[in-house]
Protein backbone atom coordinates (compact mmCIF):
# COMPACT_ATOMS: atom_id res chain seq x y z
CA UNK A 1 0.00 0.00 0.00
CA UNK A 2 1.74 3.57 -1.13
CA UNK A 3 1.20 5.48 1.92
CA UNK A 4 2.49 8.59 1.08
CA UNK A 5 2.51 9.62 -2.28
CA UNK A 6 3.81 13.28 -3.74
CA UNK A 7 3.02 13.45 -7.49
CA UNK A 8 4.45 16.53 -9.25
CA UNK A 9 5.31 19.13 -6.56
CA UNK A 10 6.45 22.30 -6.62
CA UNK A 11 7.07 25.19 -4.47
CA UNK A 12 8.91 28.75 -4.68
CA UNK A 13 9.30 31.17 -2.22
CA UNK A 14 8.34 33.90 -4.29
CA UNK A 15 10.59 34.01 -7.60
CA UNK A 16 13.31 31.39 -6.10
CA UNK A 17 12.44 27.62 -6.43
CA UNK A 18 12.47 25.42 -3.88
CA UNK A 19 10.75 22.25 -5.26
CA UNK A 20 10.59 21.44 -9.06
CA UNK A 21 7.84 18.71 -10.12
CA UNK A 22 8.73 16.20 -7.29
CA UNK A 23 6.98 12.93 -7.27
CA UNK A 24 8.01 9.56 -5.29
CA UNK A 25 6.03 7.14 -2.98
CA UNK A 26 6.92 5.55 0.09
CA UNK A 27 4.94 2.30 0.57
CA UNK A 28 4.05 0.64 4.05
CA UNK A 29 6.78 -1.06 5.58
CA UNK A 30 9.57 0.72 3.84
CA UNK A 31 12.00 3.32 5.23
CA UNK A 32 12.51 6.02 2.77
CA UNK A 33 15.76 7.98 3.04
CA UNK A 34 15.55 11.78 2.13
CA UNK A 35 19.32 12.50 1.10
CA UNK A 36 20.16 15.75 -0.11
CA UNK A 37 22.81 19.03 1.05
CA UNK A 38 21.41 22.65 2.63
CA UNK A 39 18.69 24.57 0.45
CA UNK A 40 17.95 20.92 -1.36
CA UNK A 41 14.57 21.55 -0.87
CA UNK A 42 13.81 18.71 2.29
CA UNK A 43 12.57 21.51 5.27
CA UNK A 44 9.87 22.51 1.95
CA UNK A 45 9.34 19.09 1.58
CA UNK A 46 8.66 18.28 4.75
CA UNK A 47 6.85 21.65 5.23
CA UNK A 48 4.39 20.39 2.73
CA UNK A 49 4.16 17.24 3.85
CA UNK A 50 2.81 18.44 7.14
CA UNK A 51 0.70 20.95 5.70
CA UNK A 52 2.62 24.25 7.42
CA UNK A 53 1.90 25.31 3.58
CA UNK A 54 0.02 24.62 0.79
CA UNK A 55 1.24 23.96 -2.01
CA UNK A 56 -0.02 25.31 -5.91
CA UNK A 57 1.31 23.12 -7.62
CA UNK A 58 1.13 19.28 -7.02
CA UNK A 59 -0.53 16.78 -4.97
CA UNK A 60 0.33 14.76 -1.23
CA UNK A 61 -1.83 11.95 -0.37
CA UNK A 62 -1.21 10.25 2.54
CA UNK A 63 -2.77 6.75 2.69
CA UNK A 64 -4.70 7.73 -0.65
CA UNK A 65 -6.35 11.14 1.28
CA UNK A 66 -5.33 14.13 -0.60
CA UNK A 67 -3.87 16.89 2.24
CA UNK A 68 -5.68 19.85 0.59
CA UNK A 69 -8.91 18.15 0.27
CA UNK A 70 -9.21 15.68 3.27
CA UNK A 71 -6.69 17.33 5.33
CA UNK A 72 -8.41 15.67 8.90
CA UNK A 73 -8.27 12.27 7.53
CA UNK A 74 -4.88 12.38 5.70
CA UNK A 75 -3.16 13.77 8.75
CA UNK A 76 -4.75 11.41 11.20
CA UNK A 77 -2.45 8.68 9.30
CA UNK A 78 0.82 10.83 10.22
CA UNK A 79 3.27 11.20 12.66
CA UNK A 80 6.29 13.54 12.79
CA UNK A 81 9.59 14.18 14.73
CA UNK A 82 10.87 17.54 13.86
CA UNK A 83 14.21 18.81 13.44
CA UNK A 84 14.21 20.61 16.52
CA UNK A 85 13.05 19.36 19.58
CA UNK A 86 9.39 20.38 19.98
CA UNK A 87 9.18 19.25 23.63
CA UNK A 88 7.76 21.52 26.49
CA UNK A 89 10.81 21.68 28.80
CA UNK A 90 8.58 22.81 31.79
CA UNK A 91 6.51 20.15 31.22
CA UNK A 92 7.21 16.23 32.81
CA UNK A 93 7.55 13.47 29.75
CA UNK A 94 3.81 12.45 30.42
CA UNK A 95 2.33 15.83 30.85
CA UNK A 96 4.10 16.20 27.18
CA UNK A 97 2.66 12.86 25.89
CA UNK A 98 -1.09 13.51 27.51
CA UNK A 99 -0.96 17.01 25.36
CA UNK A 100 -0.45 15.22 22.27
CA UNK A 101 -3.01 12.42 22.73
CA UNK A 102 -5.76 14.98 23.55
CA UNK A 103 -4.70 16.81 19.96
CA UNK A 104 -5.27 13.65 18.05
CA UNK A 105 -8.99 13.07 20.22
CA UNK A 106 -7.21 10.33 22.89
CA UNK A 107 -9.02 10.02 26.41
CA UNK A 108 -7.17 10.54 29.48
CA UNK A 109 -7.64 6.22 30.02
CA UNK A 110 -6.17 5.49 26.39
CA UNK A 111 -3.69 7.65 26.38
CA UNK A 112 -1.91 6.78 29.43
CA UNK A 113 -2.04 2.78 28.21
CA UNK A 114 -0.60 3.92 24.88
CA UNK A 115 1.81 6.47 27.23
CA UNK A 116 3.05 2.94 29.11
CA UNK A 117 3.31 1.40 26.06
CA UNK A 118 5.62 3.39 23.66
CA UNK A 119 7.73 4.77 26.73
CA UNK A 120 8.10 0.73 27.42
CA UNK A 121 9.34 0.10 23.83
CA UNK A 122 11.86 2.52 24.42
CA UNK A 123 13.06 1.91 28.10
CA UNK A 124 11.79 5.32 28.90
CA UNK A 125 8.85 4.62 31.14
CA UNK A 126 10.25 4.25 34.51
CA UNK A 127 11.50 8.31 33.60
CA UNK A 128 7.79 9.64 32.70
CA UNK A 129 7.63 11.30 35.74
CA UNK A 130 11.04 13.93 34.90
CA UNK A 131 10.71 17.13 33.48
CA UNK A 132 11.87 17.56 29.90
CA UNK A 133 14.43 19.64 30.90
CA UNK A 134 16.56 16.95 33.26
CA UNK A 135 16.68 14.36 29.84
CA UNK A 136 19.75 14.43 27.73
CA UNK A 137 19.36 14.58 23.92
CA UNK A 138 19.38 11.26 23.36
CA UNK A 139 16.41 10.40 25.73
CA UNK A 140 14.45 13.49 24.59
CA UNK A 141 14.80 12.58 21.16
CA UNK A 142 13.66 8.99 22.27
CA UNK A 143 10.61 10.58 23.87
CA UNK A 144 9.48 12.24 20.66
CA UNK A 145 9.54 9.53 18.73
CA UNK A 146 7.41 8.11 21.15
CA UNK A 147 5.04 10.85 21.12
CA UNK A 148 4.99 10.53 17.58
CA UNK A 149 3.70 6.77 17.51
CA UNK A 150 0.73 7.48 20.16
CA UNK A 151 -1.96 8.10 17.81
CA UNK A 152 -1.02 4.97 15.94
CA UNK A 153 0.28 6.88 12.48
CA UNK A 154 1.10 4.48 9.21
CA UNK A 155 3.47 7.10 8.43
CA UNK A 156 6.19 8.37 10.41
CA UNK A 157 8.30 11.46 9.14
CA UNK A 158 11.91 11.97 10.51
CA UNK A 159 13.83 15.54 10.01
CA UNK A 160 17.36 14.90 10.85
CA UNK A 161 16.22 13.07 14.37
CA UNK A 162 19.51 12.12 15.17
CA UNK A 163 21.60 15.88 14.78
CA UNK A 164 23.49 16.51 17.78
CA UNK A 165 23.67 12.83 19.34
CA UNK A 166 26.28 10.59 20.23
CA UNK A 167 27.21 7.29 18.69
CA UNK A 168 25.29 4.82 20.80
CA UNK A 169 21.64 7.12 20.88
CA UNK A 170 22.33 7.18 17.44
CA UNK A 171 22.37 3.47 16.43
CA UNK A 172 19.52 2.98 19.03
CA UNK A 173 17.15 5.22 17.20
CA UNK A 174 18.22 3.97 13.69
CA UNK A 175 17.69 0.22 15.17
CA UNK A 176 14.51 1.39 16.63
CA UNK A 177 13.14 2.97 13.78
CA UNK A 178 13.83 0.13 11.44
CA UNK A 179 12.52 -2.42 14.05
CA UNK A 180 9.25 -0.49 13.49
CA UNK A 181 9.12 -0.54 9.60
CA UNK A 182 9.40 -4.52 9.61
CA UNK A 183 7.10 -5.40 12.95
CA UNK A 184 4.38 -2.69 12.33
CA UNK A 185 4.75 -2.20 8.77
CA UNK A 186 5.29 1.15 9.42
CA UNK A 187 6.07 3.97 6.56
CA UNK A 188 8.78 5.90 7.22
CA UNK A 189 10.71 9.04 5.20
CA UNK A 190 13.87 9.86 7.21
CA UNK A 191 15.75 13.27 6.09
CA UNK A 192 19.48 12.64 6.84
CA UNK A 193 22.97 13.76 6.37
CA UNK A 194 24.20 10.88 8.06
CA UNK A 195 25.03 8.45 5.04
CA UNK A 196 25.79 5.45 8.13
CA UNK A 197 22.45 5.59 9.04
CA UNK A 198 21.37 3.85 5.66
CA UNK A 199 20.06 0.05 5.93
CA UNK A 200 20.90 -1.64 2.63
CA UNK A 201 17.11 -2.38 2.06
CA UNK A 202 15.80 1.35 2.53
CA UNK A 203 14.92 2.71 -0.54
CA UNK A 204 16.44 6.53 -1.34
CA UNK A 205 15.20 9.58 -3.16
CA UNK A 206 18.34 11.78 -3.35
CA UNK A 207 17.23 15.80 -3.88
CA UNK A 208 19.38 18.37 -5.09
CA UNK A 209 18.49 21.79 -5.80
CA UNK A 210 14.58 21.12 -5.80
CA UNK A 211 14.87 18.32 -7.73
CA UNK A 212 15.32 14.27 -7.68
CA UNK A 213 18.45 13.08 -8.74
CA UNK A 214 17.76 9.58 -8.26
CA UNK A 215 15.33 7.53 -6.25
CA UNK A 216 14.82 4.05 -5.69
CA UNK A 217 16.02 0.64 -3.29
CA UNK A 218 19.65 1.57 -3.00
CA UNK A 219 21.10 -1.63 -4.83
CA UNK A 220 19.19 -0.26 -7.87
CA UNK A 221 20.17 3.27 -7.68
CA UNK A 222 23.96 2.48 -6.98
CA UNK A 223 23.69 -0.08 -10.08
CA UNK A 224 21.92 2.79 -12.39
CA UNK A 225 24.83 5.38 -11.50
CA UNK A 226 27.41 3.17 -11.71
CA UNK A 227 28.49 3.91 -7.81
CA UNK A 228 30.26 1.67 -5.44
CA UNK A 229 28.37 3.41 -2.50
CA UNK A 230 26.40 5.89 -1.16
CA UNK A 231 29.07 8.91 -0.37
CA UNK A 232 30.46 8.30 -4.18
CA UNK A 233 26.53 8.24 -5.14
CA UNK A 234 26.28 11.82 -3.63
CA UNK A 235 29.16 13.34 -4.71
CA UNK A 236 28.73 12.19 -7.91
CA UNK A 237 24.96 13.28 -8.27
CA UNK A 238 25.50 16.83 -6.35
CA UNK A 239 28.53 17.79 -8.08
CA UNK A 240 30.18 17.28 -4.18
CA UNK A 241 28.63 19.26 -2.77
CA UNK A 242 29.09 18.59 1.12
CA UNK A 243 25.74 17.19 2.91
CA UNK B 1 -16.90 11.30 17.95
CA UNK B 2 -15.76 14.56 16.23
CA UNK B 3 -17.39 16.86 18.67
CA UNK B 4 -15.56 15.19 21.45
CA UNK B 5 -12.33 15.34 19.43
CA UNK B 6 -12.90 19.28 19.71
CA UNK B 7 -13.36 19.18 23.08
CA UNK B 8 -10.54 17.19 24.08
CA UNK B 9 -7.99 18.87 21.96
CA UNK B 10 -9.52 22.46 23.17
CA UNK B 11 -9.09 21.10 26.77
CA UNK B 12 -5.33 19.95 26.56
CA UNK B 13 -4.33 23.17 24.72
CA UNK B 14 -5.73 25.07 27.75
CA UNK B 15 -4.88 22.22 30.65
CA UNK B 16 -1.09 22.82 29.00
CA UNK B 17 -0.81 26.95 28.85
CA UNK B 18 -2.35 26.56 32.78
CA UNK B 19 0.30 23.72 33.68
CA UNK B 20 3.02 25.83 32.09
CA UNK B 21 1.56 29.06 33.51
CA UNK B 22 2.20 27.56 36.93
CA UNK B 23 5.24 26.14 36.46
CA UNK B 24 6.82 30.20 35.51
CA UNK B 25 6.05 31.56 38.65
CA UNK B 26 8.18 34.52 37.93
CA UNK B 27 5.76 34.86 34.76
CA UNK B 28 2.45 35.18 37.52
CA UNK B 29 4.63 37.40 39.78
CA UNK B 30 6.21 39.82 36.81
CA UNK B 31 2.41 40.37 35.36
CA UNK B 32 1.27 41.48 38.83
CA UNK B 33 4.19 43.71 40.10
CA UNK B 34 3.54 45.74 36.60
CA UNK B 35 0.08 46.94 37.84
CA UNK B 36 0.67 47.13 40.89
CA UNK B 37 3.98 49.44 40.65
CA UNK B 38 1.41 51.75 38.80
CA UNK B 39 -1.26 51.05 41.62
CA UNK B 40 0.76 51.86 44.25
CA UNK B 41 3.52 54.43 43.20
CA UNK B 42 1.95 56.23 39.66
CA UNK B 43 -1.34 56.45 40.92
CA UNK B 44 -0.54 57.98 44.44
CA UNK B 45 1.28 60.45 42.53
CA UNK B 46 -1.79 61.96 40.76
CA UNK B 47 -4.49 61.06 43.23
CA UNK B 48 -6.28 64.55 42.74
CA UNK B 49 -5.95 64.07 38.84
CA UNK B 50 -9.44 63.62 38.08
CA UNK B 51 -10.70 66.84 40.10
CA UNK B 52 -14.44 66.84 41.28
CA UNK B 53 -16.39 65.72 38.11
CA UNK B 54 -18.21 62.48 37.80
CA UNK B 55 -19.02 60.47 35.57
CA UNK B 56 -20.21 57.08 34.61
CA UNK B 57 -20.68 54.31 36.21
CA UNK B 58 -19.12 55.66 38.96
CA UNK B 59 -22.19 57.75 40.88
CA UNK B 60 -20.03 59.64 43.27
CA UNK B 61 -16.32 61.01 43.67
CA UNK B 62 -13.53 58.45 43.28
CA UNK B 63 -9.66 58.87 43.89
CA UNK B 64 -7.49 58.36 40.58
CA UNK B 65 -6.73 54.64 42.07
CA UNK B 66 -10.23 53.76 41.97
CA UNK B 67 -10.67 55.27 38.28
CA UNK B 68 -7.42 53.50 37.12
CA UNK B 69 -7.91 49.86 38.25
CA UNK B 70 -9.68 49.18 35.49
CA UNK B 71 -7.10 50.58 33.11
CA UNK B 72 -4.91 48.51 34.80
CA UNK B 73 -6.62 44.99 34.21
CA UNK B 74 -7.01 46.05 30.67
CA UNK B 75 -2.66 46.32 30.73
CA UNK B 76 -2.99 42.92 32.59
CA UNK B 77 -4.73 41.76 29.24
CA UNK B 78 -2.84 43.61 27.08
CA UNK B 79 0.28 42.31 28.16
CA UNK B 80 -0.54 38.92 28.31
CA UNK B 81 -1.93 39.21 24.59
CA UNK B 82 1.42 39.98 23.57
CA UNK B 83 2.80 37.57 25.69
CA UNK B 84 1.06 34.95 23.56
CA UNK B 85 1.99 36.56 20.79
CA UNK B 86 5.72 36.04 22.00
CA UNK B 87 5.88 33.02 22.93
CA UNK B 88 3.35 31.92 19.94
CA UNK B 89 6.83 33.78 17.96
CA UNK B 90 9.20 31.70 20.13
CA UNK B 91 7.42 28.55 19.69
CA UNK B 92 7.43 28.79 16.53
CA UNK B 93 11.33 29.32 16.09
CA UNK B 94 11.56 26.50 17.83
CA UNK B 95 9.46 24.10 16.36
CA UNK B 96 6.70 23.57 18.79
CA UNK B 97 4.10 25.69 17.09
CA UNK B 98 4.61 22.82 14.15
CA UNK B 99 3.09 20.00 16.84
CA UNK B 100 0.05 21.66 16.96
CA UNK B 101 -0.63 22.96 13.27
CA UNK B 102 0.11 19.60 12.26
CA UNK B 103 -2.49 17.81 13.95
CA UNK B 104 -5.90 17.04 12.43
CA UNK B 105 -7.97 19.44 13.42
CA UNK B 106 -8.58 22.75 11.62
CA UNK B 107 -6.82 25.38 12.02
CA UNK B 108 -9.01 28.20 13.01
CA UNK B 109 -10.24 25.57 15.92
CA UNK B 110 -6.31 25.70 16.69
CA UNK B 111 -6.05 29.18 16.98
CA UNK B 112 -9.54 29.87 19.02
CA UNK B 113 -8.06 27.45 21.46
CA UNK B 114 -4.90 29.07 21.73
CA UNK B 115 -6.82 32.14 22.55
CA UNK B 116 -8.80 30.71 24.91
CA UNK B 117 -5.63 29.43 26.60
CA UNK B 118 -4.43 32.96 26.77
CA UNK B 119 -7.33 34.34 27.95
CA UNK B 120 -7.94 31.63 30.89
CA UNK B 121 -4.89 32.84 32.14
CA UNK B 122 -5.19 36.73 31.85
CA UNK B 123 -8.48 35.82 33.50
CA UNK B 124 -6.60 34.47 36.79
CA UNK B 125 -3.99 37.31 36.43
CA UNK B 126 -7.23 39.91 36.75
CA UNK B 127 -8.75 38.47 39.57
CA UNK B 128 -5.19 37.95 41.22
CA UNK B 129 -4.79 41.82 40.96
CA UNK B 130 -8.54 42.33 41.77
CA UNK B 131 -8.32 40.56 44.96
CA UNK B 132 -4.91 42.59 45.79
CA UNK B 133 -6.84 46.04 45.02
CA UNK B 134 -9.44 44.87 47.58
CA UNK B 135 -7.00 45.10 50.14
CA UNK B 136 -5.57 47.89 49.19
CA UNK B 137 -9.18 49.10 49.71
CA UNK B 138 -9.87 49.63 46.13
CA UNK B 139 -13.64 47.90 46.44
CA UNK B 140 -16.28 46.97 43.71
CA UNK B 141 -19.71 46.16 44.67
CA UNK B 142 -19.69 41.75 45.06
CA UNK B 143 -21.81 41.04 41.91
CA UNK B 144 -19.31 43.65 39.82
CA UNK B 145 -16.87 40.65 40.44
CA UNK B 146 -19.28 38.36 39.40
CA UNK B 147 -20.31 40.62 36.05
CA UNK B 148 -16.50 41.98 35.36
CA UNK B 149 -16.15 38.28 34.20
CA UNK B 150 -17.68 38.06 30.44
CA UNK B 151 -15.96 41.60 30.38
CA UNK B 152 -12.78 39.85 31.24
CA UNK B 153 -13.06 36.95 29.02
CA UNK B 154 -14.19 39.39 25.61
CA UNK B 155 -11.77 41.55 26.34
CA UNK B 156 -9.05 38.90 26.78
CA UNK B 157 -9.79 37.38 23.70
CA UNK B 158 -9.76 40.90 21.26
CA UNK B 159 -6.16 41.34 22.78
CA UNK B 160 -5.37 37.83 22.62
CA UNK B 161 -6.48 38.08 19.05
CA UNK B 162 -4.45 41.51 17.89
CA UNK B 163 -1.30 39.24 19.66
CA UNK B 164 -2.14 36.31 17.33
CA UNK B 165 -2.71 38.54 14.27
CA UNK B 166 0.58 40.30 14.82
CA UNK B 167 2.51 36.69 15.67
CA UNK B 168 1.50 35.52 11.46
CA UNK B 169 3.40 39.06 10.89
CA UNK B 170 6.41 39.02 12.98
CA UNK B 171 9.23 37.18 11.55
CA UNK B 172 11.72 36.89 14.17
CA UNK B 173 11.90 36.67 17.95
CA UNK B 174 14.32 39.72 17.88
CA UNK B 175 11.54 41.72 16.27
CA UNK B 176 9.47 41.76 19.00
CA UNK B 177 10.84 44.87 20.83
CA UNK B 178 9.07 47.02 18.04
CA UNK B 179 5.83 45.44 18.90
CA UNK B 180 6.02 46.95 22.41
CA UNK B 181 7.52 50.48 20.56
CA UNK B 182 4.61 50.17 18.51
CA UNK B 183 1.74 48.43 19.65
CA UNK B 184 1.35 48.24 23.37
CA UNK B 185 2.53 51.71 24.11
CA UNK B 186 0.52 53.17 21.76
CA UNK B 187 -2.20 51.59 22.66
CA UNK B 188 -1.85 52.22 26.19
CA UNK B 189 -1.44 55.97 26.73
CA UNK B 190 -3.76 56.61 23.95
CA UNK B 191 -6.68 54.91 26.01
CA UNK B 192 -9.11 55.78 28.56
CA UNK B 193 -7.05 53.33 30.90
CA UNK B 194 -5.34 56.18 32.46
CA UNK B 195 -7.48 59.24 31.84
CA UNK B 196 -11.13 60.08 31.43
CA UNK B 197 -12.45 60.81 27.85
CA UNK B 198 -13.17 63.78 28.71
CA UNK B 199 -10.02 65.15 30.82
CA UNK B 200 -8.05 63.96 26.54
CA UNK B 201 -10.54 65.90 24.85
CA UNK B 202 -9.84 69.36 27.31
CA UNK B 203 -5.83 68.54 26.12
CA UNK B 204 -6.51 67.17 22.71
CA UNK B 205 -8.88 67.30 20.28
CA UNK B 206 -7.18 64.48 17.89
CA UNK B 207 -6.25 62.75 20.61
CA UNK B 208 -9.74 62.51 22.08
CA UNK B 209 -10.21 60.80 18.11
CA UNK B 210 -7.66 58.79 18.38
CA UNK B 211 -8.38 57.11 22.23
CA UNK B 212 -12.18 57.19 21.43
CA UNK B 213 -11.65 54.60 18.48
CA UNK B 214 -8.70 52.96 20.30
CA UNK B 215 -10.23 49.04 20.76
CA UNK B 216 -8.26 49.05 24.19
CA UNK B 217 -10.03 51.94 25.37
CA UNK B 218 -13.72 49.91 24.38
CA UNK B 219 -12.30 47.02 26.22
CA UNK B 220 -11.15 49.00 29.23
CA UNK B 221 -14.81 50.48 29.84
CA UNK B 222 -16.09 47.62 28.92
CA UNK B 223 -14.58 46.15 31.94
CA UNK B 224 -14.95 49.29 33.89
CA UNK B 225 -18.17 49.28 33.73
CA UNK B 226 -18.93 46.02 34.85
CA UNK B 227 -16.96 45.77 37.48
CA UNK B 228 -20.14 48.33 38.35
CA UNK B 229 -22.88 46.15 37.49
CA UNK B 230 -23.55 47.92 34.61
CA UNK B 231 -23.74 47.25 30.60
CA UNK B 232 -21.33 49.31 28.43
CA UNK B 233 -23.25 48.58 24.89
CA UNK B 234 -21.29 50.68 22.96
CA UNK B 235 -17.90 49.22 24.17
CA UNK B 236 -19.58 45.82 23.89
CA UNK B 237 -20.16 45.92 20.64
CA UNK B 238 -17.20 47.46 19.71
CA UNK B 239 -14.68 45.11 21.39
CA UNK B 240 -17.08 42.13 19.62
CA UNK B 241 -16.56 43.84 16.33
CA UNK B 242 -12.82 43.97 17.13
CA UNK B 243 -11.99 40.83 18.46
CA UNK B 244 -13.86 39.12 14.90
CA UNK B 245 -11.79 41.94 12.68
CA UNK B 246 -8.33 40.71 14.30
CA UNK B 247 -9.27 36.36 14.83
CA UNK B 248 -10.25 36.66 11.17
CA UNK B 249 -6.96 38.28 10.02
CA UNK B 250 -5.38 35.87 12.08
CA UNK B 251 -6.42 32.89 10.73
CA UNK B 252 -5.65 34.48 7.32
CA UNK B 253 -2.24 35.01 8.84
CA UNK B 254 -1.50 31.48 9.73
CA UNK B 255 -3.81 30.02 6.53
CA UNK B 256 -1.53 27.66 5.19
CA UNK B 257 -2.50 28.96 1.43
CA UNK B 258 -2.72 32.34 1.45
CA UNK B 259 -1.08 33.75 4.72
CA UNK B 260 2.28 35.34 5.66
CA UNK B 261 3.79 31.52 6.79
CA UNK B 262 4.12 31.14 3.21
CA UNK B 263 6.29 34.23 2.64
CA UNK B 264 9.01 33.38 5.30
CA UNK B 265 10.33 30.47 3.67
CA UNK B 266 12.41 27.97 4.96
CA UNK B 267 15.73 26.12 4.95
CA UNK B 268 17.12 23.37 3.59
Amino acid sequence: MIALSVEDLSFAYGAKKALDHVSFNVEAGECTILLGPNGAGKSTLFSLITRLYDSREGKIALCGFDLKQNSRQALERLGVVFQQTTLDPDLSVSQNLRYHAALHGIGRKAADLRIQEELERLNMYERKDEKVRLLNGGHKRRVEIARALLHKPMILLLDEPTVGLDMPSRQAIVEHVHRLVKEQNLAVLWATHLIDEIADDDSLVLLHKGQIKAKGYINNVLQANDSKDIGHLFKQLTQGQIA
Amino acid sequence: MKLLHYWLAMTGIVGRELLRFLHQRERFISALVRPLVWLFVFAAGFRAALGIAISPPYETYILYEVYITPGLIGMIQLFNGMQSSLSMVYDREMGSMRMLMVCPLPRWFLLCSKLIAGTAVSVLQAYAFLGIAWLYDIQAPLMGYVWILPALLLSGMMLGALGLLLSSFIKQLENFAGVMNFVIFPLFFMSTALYPLWKIKESSEWLFTLAQYNPFSQAVELIRFALYEQLNLQALVFTAVAFLIFMGAAIVGYNPSRGMMVKKGGGG
